[in-house]
């Protein structure tokens, strides 16, 4: 079954320590200054932001159909059946594609390397399929943060929200954002305000292009036929001068 | 005496080739400090911003100028119009050379321009990224292909020469369908950011607007060029032939104008048109300038009856389409997502190097191969030598 993330937000204090455990696991800098960056970077893939005793947590939100999978031409990325969104360096070619694209603008580059890479949460793939939880999720102190079974969480949020309606926005955000993600999240004020869309389409963002795309073998076939029918149809004339000339000289032979 | 002698065996030194010395110097320069520093230092990109002046002009629109190749080699081999034939060899040189400069500005963009092939071999057919490699490839392929016979004519090679003309028109197939894909699928690119283009530019219509508009530059860079060619290598259509092209420009243009309309109102994105701003200027700078006027202008019988008319239309539909391209790559998302980007002086600098390279390689191609040479009819093999329909104007 695949596994999820659900970040209550209404049970978040602040503490950060979610963004530490994060740079603890990927080996990078962590000290106040970077403690106090609200957003995302190359070497802080989860920040938590703050508007006065709120907060919301930022990270790749891992999506069903992730568009950045799907934009990639050299298909860096995969969504494993277990649900986190990896990235395999030694593909990616650099063309930032997925980060013009991806709808909740997650992926960083490493813009002051020169063999940069690009950087996301990758909701700690390798504990994961060792059986283990990501580390944002183990070390957080309230369980606003919580790993489980995808199911599970979604239910879990439900229930959140009908048993205190007025705790929470009616929302369960990553449920039907862009085909639904492995992130889902709660929160006690609106999510614009922390600069989650909430006009996103309710269906994969894959599919606006795969629309088009899935069309090019047909209009191959079709446009050579046309190309083609239109040459032999254009050089018909040719075709008679060729004849009467052939057709005059044997007249001329045989007279 | 001796002195004297070795001065002037010295190439002179023009103020086109000072220019053209500065600017690959200073092009340079940058290449050093893009590929010492990375991408952070030469550019003006960031994690808000991912793609700038190299994507927008060099590659955006170095595709999109190049769009001559295919028009003409389609009309004089499938469309029959011989007429046009003398001017084949010039533009399928322009998109050639286009081409591969869209591939060295890559090499410049890309994080890891050393993995280029890397979609060779590693596939993602959902990706539009992934078609328009492909396309660029085979197409750029297809272009060498369809210059070679100059280069085999220079060299006298008579069987490779031989071999390619029997192959010409499922070559000039070939490119006409990979063009109208990855032309068309620059704008696909975009139709997978719907909430972070300005609704001015965002449509599911890009794929075609991106092709109709690639027709439209294929004409206008046609007569662009032929002019520019008299002007410096003596060589030009006939004033008819311009004409002609002039008004299949103005349909293509009507047609696309239109369309560009109906799709706004559509979408009920007209009122944005109404609303000041930057993103509504820039609107109208492209469509006014760009499309109106140049329609307005070549519908005018005296403004067809003068080269001069013809230029200036030409230049100007070439500027609105370049605002067009700019604007959906990256004022179009300045607009709506508020972040900003203003390119730094590397990235002009690589730029302009391209462009200068483009240039210099084009004058030499046309000092040492017959690119203006009268290439044999193939239509009447009986008849004698036909000269070609080049006017030349030697001065
Ligand atoms: S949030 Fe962005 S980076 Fe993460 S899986 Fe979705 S599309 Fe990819
Ligand atoms: S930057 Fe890398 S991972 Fe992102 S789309 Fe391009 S090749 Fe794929």
């Amino acid at each position: 079954m695949s596994k999820a993330i659900l970040y209550d937000a209404t049970q978040c204090i602040g503490c950060k320590l979610c963004e530490q455990a994060c740079a603890d696991r990927w080996g990078h800098p962590y000290d106040d200054t970077l403690a106090a960056q609200e957003k995302l970077s190359a070497e802080k893939l989860t920040a938590v932001l703050s508007r006065g005793d709120r907060f919301m947590r930022r990270m790749c939100m891992h999506c069903a159909d992730p568009t950045c999978a799907s934009v990639c031409p050299v298909g860096a990325f995969t969504k494993t059946a277990a649900g986190p969104v990896v990235y395999d360096e030694s593909k990616c070619i650099g063309c930032r594609y997925c980060m013009l694209a991806c709808p909740f603008g997650v992926p960083r580059y490493e813009w002051n390397k020169t063999l940069p890479r690009v950087r996301k949460c990758d909701m700690c793939a390798d504990r994961v399929a060792a059986g283990g939880q990501p580390a944002c999720a183990e070390i957080c102190p309230t369980g606003a943060t919580l790993f489980g079974e995808y199911e599970t969480l979604v239910s879990l949020a439900q229930q959140r929200i009908r048993e205190a309606p007025d705790h929470y926005v009616p929302h369960v955000y990553g449920l039907h954002e862009v085909g639904g993600t492995s992130v889902l999240l709660l929160s006690g004020v609106p999510f614009e305000q922390f600069g989650y869309r909430t006009d996103l389409l309710h269906e994969p963002m894959p599919m606006l292009t795969w629309r088009v795309l899935s069309r090019v073998p047909d209009l191959v076939l079709l446009g050579s036929v046309l190309l083609g029918g239109i040459w032999w149809i254009t050089h018909r004339r040719e075709e008679v001068a060729a004849a009467e000339a052939q057709s005059a000289s044997r007249s001329r032979e045989s007279g | 005496m001796s002195w004297r002698l070795s001065r002037a065996s010295w190439p002179r030194l023009t103020f086109w080739k000072g220019i053209f010395l500065i600017v690959v110097a200073v092009g340079l320069y940058a290449t050093w400090v893009r590929f010492s520093r990375g991408l952070g230092a030469a550019t003006n990109l960031g994690d808000e911003f991912p793609w700038g002046l190299w994507v927008g002009f060099d590659v955006l629109c170095g595709v999109m100028l190049a769009a001559g190749g295919f028009t003409l080699t389609a009309a004089v081999y499938i469309f029959n119009a011989e007429r046009f034939r003398p001017i084949v060899r010039p533009t399928v040189l322009t998109a050639f050379l286009g081409y591969v400069l869209v591939v060295v500005a890559l090499l410049y963009d890309l994080g890891r321009g050393d993995r280029i092939w890397h979609p060779l071999v590693m596939w993602n057919p959902r990706s539009v990224m992934f078609e328009v490699a492909w396309c660029v490839m085979l197409y750029t392929t297809v272009l060498a292909l369809e210059f070679a016979p100059v280069v085999f004519e220079r060299l006298r090679l008579e069987r490779p020469r031989r071999i390619l003309r029997g192959i010409s028109l499922p070559l000039v197939i070939l490119g006409v369908i990979l063009s109208t894909l990855h032309q068309s699928s620059l704008g696909s690119l975009y139709l997978i950011v719907p909430e972070k283009l300005h609704p001015l530019w965002y449509t599911p219509l890009l794929p075609v607007l991106f092709f109709l508009s690639a027709i439209g530059i294929g004409l206008a860079m046609t007569i662009f060029e032929s002019s520019l060619s008299a002007k410096y290598f003596q060589r030009q259509l006939e004033l008819p032939l311009l004409r002609e092209l002039g008004r299949f420009l103005v349909v293509v243009l009507a047609v696309y104008g239109v369309l560009r309309m109906q799709d706004l109102h559509h979408r009920d994105a007209l009122r944005f048109v109404l609303e000041p701003g930057y993103a509504s200027s820039l609107f109208l700078i492209e469509v006014v300038l760009g499309l109106a006027l140049p329609i307005v202008l070549l519908l005018s019988p005296r403004v067809r009856a003068r080269v001069g008319g013809l230029y200036l239309s030409s230049v100007l539909v070439i500027l609105g389409f370049i605002t067009n391209r700019l604007n959906v790559s990256i004022t179009g998302f300045e607009a709506a997502t508020g972040a900003t980007y203003v390119p730094r002086w590397t990235e002009i600098a690589v730029t302009a190097m391209i462009i200068a390279a483009g240039f210099a390689v084009f004058s030499l191609a046309v000092k040492h191969l017959p690119i203006f040479a009268a290439e044999p009819s193939p239509v009447v093999p009986a008849a004698p030598p036909v000269p070609a329909r080049v006017h030349h104007v030697r001065a």
